[in-house]
């Protein structure tokens, strides 16, 4: 703590802060552009400038930037002093002075962080009377734009781009009056975090392009918090939506989990949510071979019941993309004996493997920001990049932060990022990879052991062993591995903090039980370590702790005709399984019931198809990877643009099919209500209901705005349809409201913000008022709940190690390749990403291509029990002999672990349909 | 108290006095709409969209309009053409809301919006007064003859490319060694 | 025909004159309406209304239509029996003052030797018009109207009783055909001045005209004490201002102005010109003068005008008792 002095006022501020984040944490205004919370202070756009006197003595003092300057004791500063003001007003005058006249036609505009500091400062007329330098943009692939007049050369873009996000595809051309903000030449932009340039940017010139190609400003935009679907991460998430669709999804400030920035998969991948082939209304036939009719809700439900009512036995089959309160009433509905999640038998074994791990292994699990604290890390069989990106990113800086205390150790503040950097050079903290194929994390990683599952298990093991005698060793490991164990298992114990993390990429439990050894190896030195398990789906971990039978289960009840009626809750059983395995269950099914809020193919075989709600038109609650269950929100009512749509939580649904079925009185029901009855069912789950305050929360007994005051058009934007305005939807369901009125400003700490706004700053800067200290927590306390505590007490190693993985002459072991673009059911259905994806393809070893004799993009045909896929091949120097690597998200039931045959498909370009596409659904 | 019970009878008197001399005055109002009535070309009536002296669409869909508007009447949605213009893909006012306080013509930075002096705008039917861009769009500039949004901003369109607008230097060459 | 003694042919003439003389009264409150409109109109430069009929002589027959057929509706919340009795009785009592007013020497519906009194009667009586009225529409806008019109009516009747007591006492006879007859050589409004200023004043308070409108002051009150009214009840109520108008017009002629005295024209030839005279000068005052403030209008009834009443009457009684005959 340090006391400064800010225009004759004294503040107390962290002294470790530099002074322009210890002004902006005060709640006082300097603008700035080149400083990011994130990203430190280069003292680029000299824009922060204020006048720091010497001491109380001192009435000339002199100019600094505040961003360069520390925040120490007795510092005594001016913000408004005449001369700091008038500089500051003269740096954006000359930051404009090349500025285009492009605001009306400029993405940014109405959320720019130029536009804010302009205004800020008070420059507003042109006196610069030459010409304006001018720039070609580039392409720079389906997700971000480029305007590079619009640049002021904050190199903000670049140290994100290059330095946070470890991107090599952009960087700073020419000098003075050239600079130039690009790739060396046009081309999709690589980076997995490329979309963070358009919020890190404080100008329009990396902007959203799949928000411009429906471009909707800020302010008429409505907002909920959210939280991402696309992976286990659990990013929150502020997606906007205007005329029904959702236009952009933007980030939303948590201090422990995604802090600043997304990743492109859960930015850009909301598409599916605006379909035109979605289900908008209930659709029912009798018989599979009619045609289903139309229905509205009443009649849908009536025809529903009674066909459930006529069932012998009626099976729930749930998801692990679907909110808890979802599953949970399903699993009402139907019974908990007749309730499977959804996921198939060797994932859920995972699941269930990783929730005992995470509470027994004697390490907890860090949340994100955490993650970055740690300083060695071993990553077994994980593309974090691929499967986890966010958590990726994290890891990125937890190697990144030995410079910090390199720094540290000569006095030098952790915000200097010059200094910092060219202080640390090259030195990182450990961070150690065994998984089959290059990952985004290679560059800062000390190794990457290119091994197959059933090795990493083992090196795993063998670093657990190398730490703790006690727990079982690994005979007959080559010298190699024995070595790499032996410096894994040293960089892990002379670390302070250190980190491993697994998954189910790789679908093994023994690399799962090789991590927990090491946590367990590592909690018996009492080390202050972590164990972080990646779950496949955004609600994988909470539904492993609400249980259920497996995918493969109900399919054999349903074939063996022990049930002969199923409900299927946003599932897409042929993503799942292979396809004649459901086709033979679902032809013995009398009735088929299913929600979803996407034509799946297994929505086309429905009876009854009731269009459920997407994460956008829905409420409920998600556990991420961490165990922290988070509440994410109903963005907008579909209903009101378009009055015939009957889109429902699924939640909604089962609780009236329930009704209809048991011939009760129809009654609604709130999400409070289920959250409540799903907490009371689960004990695992007691914690979920405080993830968010329930309907009847109030600020100043207002309801929380969804809408920013100046949203407009309310009375016109429905007026084609009929002149007369609808009273605004009601919400029973959360404390929003579905308008402008209500309480949206920073003031009164909160958890909930929908859309981040403050007097004067409209750009995403403006979390800073809503955040204790500048990239800090919430005010109002970071949302969401914790539930998978750690049990306390030792527990035992696990002992079952499995063999060296042997190649097999003519057969390959199957390994799913974590896929960020393209690899999940729901995002690869939005259009950018299905552009931006690659094509799936299998991955082969040097020598195994020789050996088969295709080379680099000939297609092979793959061979399994669950059918057959022709896909390109793709050569890989360092993969392992006797693996087949093949692009996840193709869905059809391929697993890992498959041993599968391979021939040359020649040029025969007959693959099946879909194949080979970002994800072949409506097969 | 005499003096304010007199001076105050007769201002009052006065009054009355001056009133009643009105009915020897000029009436102020027309019998509209027998007689027509004289509107000045600044009259804030019927709301039009205008285009640039090129004849194409002045709008660019800034939403500045709408967001300026007190009452919200205005929507609209954001397009864009092949050559990089932006348009509105519709553009709707609805007049039955609209209080013709001239703010959108006012915060319109392309002069593509413009209230004219007609007020004959009634209808028996409500709906009718839901004007979209078919209803909006005139083939002209308006008031604002000469102003052209495109030739001004830093956004390469069709015809017009980086660096020709005003006040614009070529394009950099940032491959160039040269300073 | 025996029966058409002259009693019954007095008796008949005297019906036939009350008919005419109250209908009449009843036309000119209702033409009344239209001649303010148009005379609103001129001396605001503009037309008023001259769409129905030529010169909008019909606009008359228009509204009538309109009230007439608008639905008549009492508020659930309302008092039925007060709701509908105040009306009539506002409408009843205005009517009754009349009789006594007489026209020329031969018209006039009763000689009452109290006459002048009875008008104060009935005068107090219309305050429970006003104030049923307010109170049975269970709206606080009419009820705070209603007070308002009850307080200002009773604190204006005082000192209109007052300043008539000089002409009383002149005359010596409350009979109204006697103080007409006495001013065949003076008209009152030379020797009662005072009197006729504030009588004028009171007059103009207790029909509520502007600028003593506070009761049903649009602004403030929505149209006070009958917000609530439609159709012919708020007709009754409405034509009743004018109803009044006319009353107090021609109680000024008859008491200050010499009623039908006046030489050339017939006596009834001068009774109109002399009321239609005050009638405008009514809405002059409409068209001219702003709404003063409640306690304003409270402050100036007791603290000017009563004194002044009282400083005339005591005059007047001391000229009176001094200077014989
Ligand atoms: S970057 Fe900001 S200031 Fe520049 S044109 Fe875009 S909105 Fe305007
Ligand atoms: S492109 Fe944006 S982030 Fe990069 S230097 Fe320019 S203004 Fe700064
Ligand atoms: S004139 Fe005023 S009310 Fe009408 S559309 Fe324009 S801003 Fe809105
Ligand atoms: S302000 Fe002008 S340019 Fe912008 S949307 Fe409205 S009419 Fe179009
Ligand atoms: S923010 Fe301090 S110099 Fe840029």
């Amino acid at each position: 703590m340090a006391t400064i002095h800010v225009d004759g006022k004294a503040y107390e501020v962290n002294g470790a802060d530099n002074l322009l984040q210890a002004c902006l944490s005060l709640g006082l205004d300097i603008p700035y552009f080149c400083w990011h919370p994130a990203m430190g202070s280069v003292g680029a756009c000299r824009q922060c400038a204020v006048r720091q006197y010497k001491d109380e003595d001192d009435d000339k003092g002199m100019l600094v930037m505040s961003c360069m300057t520390p925040a120490a004791d007795r510092t005594r500063i001016s913000i408004e002093d005449d001369e700091a003001r008038e500089f500051r007003a003269s740096v954006v005058e000359w930051l404009m002075i090349n500025h285009p006249h492009d605001c009306p036609v400029c993405e940014e505009g109405g959320h720019c962080h130029l536009q804010d500091m302009t205004v800020m400062t008070g420059h507003d007329r042109r006196r610069y009377r030459f010409r304006k330098r001018t720039h070609r943009n580039q392409y720079l692939g389906p997700f971000i734009a480029h305007e590079m007049n619009r640049c002021i050369t904050c190199y903000r873009c670049v140290r994100f781009y290059n330095e946070y996000a470890g991107g090599e595809d952009l960087g700073a051309f020419g000098a003075n009056d050239n600079i130039y903000f690009g790739r060396h030449q046009d081309g999709v932009l690589e980076n997995e975090f490329a979309g963070n340039l358009t919020e890190v940017c404080p100008t329009g010139v990396f902007t959203d392009q799949t928000h411009s190609d429906h471009y909707t400003r800020k302010w008429d935009l409505q907002f909920a918090p959210s939280i991402c679907h696309q992976c286990s991460v659990g990013c929150n998430i502020s997606p906007g939506e205007r005329y029904g669709e959702i236009r952009r999804i933007e980030n939303r400030y948590h201090g422990e989990v995604n802090g600043h920035f997304l990743c492109d998969r859960g930015r850009f991948g909301y598409g599916y949510v605006n379909r035109t082939d979605r289900p908008r209304v209930p659709a029912w036939r009798s018989q599979s071979k009619d045609d289903p009719v139309e229905l509205d809700v009443d009649a849908a439900l009536g025809h529903g019941g009674s066909a459930l009512r006529a069932a012998r036995r009626i099976i729930g089959i749930g998801s692990p993309r679907a909110s808890l309160e979802s599953n949970h009433q399903l699993r009402e509905l139907v019974g908990a004996d007749n309730f499977s999640t959804g996921i198939s038998a060797p994932e859920q074994a995972g699941l269930e493997r990783m929730t005992e791990l995470n509470r027994t292994c004697g390490l907890p699990t860090p949340s994100l920001r955490d993650v970055e604290a740690h300083d060695a890390i071993f990553v077994l069989g994980e593309d974090l990049i691929q499967s986890a990106a966010r958590l990726g990113l994290s890891v990125r800086q937890a190697t990144l932060a030995r410079r910090h205390d390199l720094a540290s150790k000569l006095g030098i503040p952790t915000w200097n990022t010059d200094a910092v950097k060219t202080h640390g050079q090259d030195r990182l903290h450990p961070l150690f990879i065994a998984y089959p194929s290059a990952t985004g994390l290679d560059p800062v990683a000390v190794r990457r052991h290119a091994l197959a599952p059933n090795d990493i298990a083992r090196l795993g093991f063998a670093v657990a062993h190398a730490i703790d005698p006690a727990a079982p060793a690994v005979d007959d490991l080559d010298s190699d591995m024995a070595e790499a164990a032996r410096t894994i298992a040293q960089a892990l114990k002379a670390a302070s903090r250190p980190l491993i993390i697994s998954g189910a990429s790789l679908g093994s439990t023994s690399v799962l039980d090789a991590a927990g050894n090491i946590a367990r190896a590592l909690a018996r030195r009492a080390a202050r370590g972590g164990l972080m398990l990646v779950r496949p789906e955004a609600n994988s971990t909470g539904l492993a702790l609400m249980g259920g039978h497996s995918l493969e289960w109900a399919l054999d009840e349903l074939t063996g005709q022990s049930a002969d009626a199923v409900v299927v809750v946003e599932n897409d059983l042929y993503d799942r399984a292979p396809r004649d395995r459901v086709d033979q269950a679902l032809a013995k099914v009398q009735t088929l019931v299913v929600l979803d809020h996407q034509y799946t193919r297994t929505l086309a075989r429905a009876h009854l198809a009731l269009p459920s709600a997407s994460f956008a038109e829905g409420d409920g609650t998600l556990v991420n990877l961490e165990g922290r269950a988070q509440r994410f929100f109903q963005v907008y009512d579909p209903r009101y643009i378009r009055p015939q749509s009957r889109i429902h939580e699924s939640w909604r649904w089962l609780h009236a099919l329930g009704a209809s079925l048991h011939r009760r009185p129809a009654s609604d029901i709130t999400l409070d209500d289920v959250t409540h009855g799903c907490a009371e069912a689960h004990p695992m789950l007691a914690g979920i209901v405080e993830a968010a305050p329930g309907a009847n929360f109030r600020i100043e007994g207002l309801r929380l705005a969804r809408e920013p005051h100046r949203y407009s058009g309310r009375t016109s934007m429905r007026a084609d349809q009929a002149v007369a305005e609808p009273r605004p939807l009601q919400d029973p369901d959360t404390p929003f409201s579905f308008s402008m009125e209500g309480y949206s400003g920073h003031g009164r700490p909160r958890q909930q913000v929908p859309f981040a706004w403050a007097p004067g700053w409209n750009s995403p800067q403006a979390w800073n008022k809503f955040t204790d200290e500048v990239g800090g927590h919430l005010r109002g306390g970071d949302p969401g709940a914790k539930v998978m505590p750690l049990i306390p007490g030792h527990h035992d190693y696990a002992g079952n190690l499995p063999d060296a993985f042997q190649r097999q002459p003519d057969r390959w072991q199957l390994v799913m390749m974590a896929r960020l673009f393209g690899g999940d059911e729901t995002s690869s259905r939005a259009e950018p990403m299905q552009e931006r994806a690659e094509p799936a393809h299998l991955t082969l070893s040097e020598r195994d291509a020789e050996r088969l004799g295709v080379s680099e993009g000939l297609p092979v045909g793959i061979t399994a029990d669950v059918g057959e896929v022709v896909l390109p091949v793709h050569v890989d120097p360092g993969w392992p002999d006797g693996l087949a690597g093949l692009s996840g998200g193709i869905g059809g039931g391929w697993a890992n672990g498959f041993m599968v045959e391979l021939v040359p498909a020649g040029n025969r370009h007959n693959r099946p349909a879909g194949a080979g596409e970002a994800r072949p659904w409506n097969g | 108290m005499l003096k304010w019970l007199i001076t105050g009878t007769w201002s009052q008197l006065r009054t009355m006095g001056l009133v009643f001399m009105h009915s020897f005055r000029k009436r102020e109002t027309v019998n509209y709409p027998d007689e027509e009535v004289y509107l000045p070309p600044r009259y804030r009536g019927r709301i039009i969209l205008t285009r640039d002296p090129d004849g194409e669409e002045r709008c660019v869909a800034c939403n500045l309009c709408a967001v300026a508007c007190p009452v919200d009447c205005i929507s609209l949605q954001k397009g864009e053409q092949e050559d990089g213009r932006w348009y509105p893909e519709f553009f709707r006012i609805n007049f039955s809301r609209c209080i013709y306080c001239g703010m959108c013509e006012e915060a319109c930075p392309t002069s593509a919006i413009q209230l004219t002096p007609d007020f004959e705008m009634s209808e028996y039917r409500r709906q009718e007064l839901v004007y979209e861009k078919e209803d909006l769009l005139i083939n002209g500039p308006g008031k604002d003859h000469d102003y052209h949004f495109y030739k001004v901003a830093g956004m390469a369109i069709g015809g017009k490319d980086k660096g020709r607008a005003q006040n614009e230097q070529e394009p950099k060459d940032v491959k160039t060694l040269l300073p | 025909m025996e029966w058409l003694t002259p009693q019954w042919q007095a008796n008949l003439l005297a019906m036939g004159q009350a008919l005419v003389i109250l209908l009449g009264a009843v036309l000119l409150g209702a033409v009344l309406t239209v001649i303010e409109r148009r005379l609103l109109g001129l001396w605001q430069d503009r037309y008023g209304p001259n769409r129905v009929g030529p010169f909008g002589s019909l606009q008359l027959v228009a509204d009538m239509i309109k009230i007439f057929f608008k639905e008549d509706w009492i508020p659930p919340f309302a008092d039925r029996t007060l709701f509908v009795l105040s009306p009539a009785i506002a409408m009843a009592s205005l009517l009754l003052s009349f009789i006594i007013i007489p026209i020329t020497p031969g018209w006039g519906i009763a000689d009452l030797h109290i006459g002048l009194l009875f008008f104060f009667a009935m005068a107090g009586i219309n305050v429970y018009a006003v104030l049923f009225g307010g109170w049975a529409s269970g709206n606080k806008y009419a009820l705070i109207g209603a007070m308002r019109a009850s307080a200002q009516t009773l604190s204006y009747e005082v000192f209109m009783g007052l300043a008539l007591m000089g002409v009383v006492a002149i005359t010596g006879s409350f009979n109204m055909r006697e103080i007409v007859n006495a001013q065949a050589d003076l008209w009152f409004i030379v020797p009662q001045f005072f009197g006729f200023c504030t009588f004028l004043i009171a007059g103009i308070a207790v029909t509520h005209r502007h600028p003593f409108d506070q009761p049903e002051a649009e602004q403030e009150l929505a149209d006070g004490y009958h917000v609530e009214y439609s159709s012919m009840k708020f007709g009754m109520f409405f034509i009743g201002e004018y109803v009044g108008m006319v009353l107090v017009s021609a109680l000024i002629v008859t008491l200050f102005f010499g009623g039908w005295h006046g030489p050339w024209l017939p006596p009834v030839v001068w009774f109109a010109l002399k009321t239609g005279f005050f009638l405008i000068f009514f809405i002059l005052l409409r068209g001219s003068l702003p709404r003063p403030r409640y306690d304003r209008v409270m402050s100036f009834g007791w603290k000017v005008c009563l004194p002044l009443t009282l400083v005339n009457l005591l005059v007047t009684g001391a000229v009176v008792l001094l200077v014989p005959g």
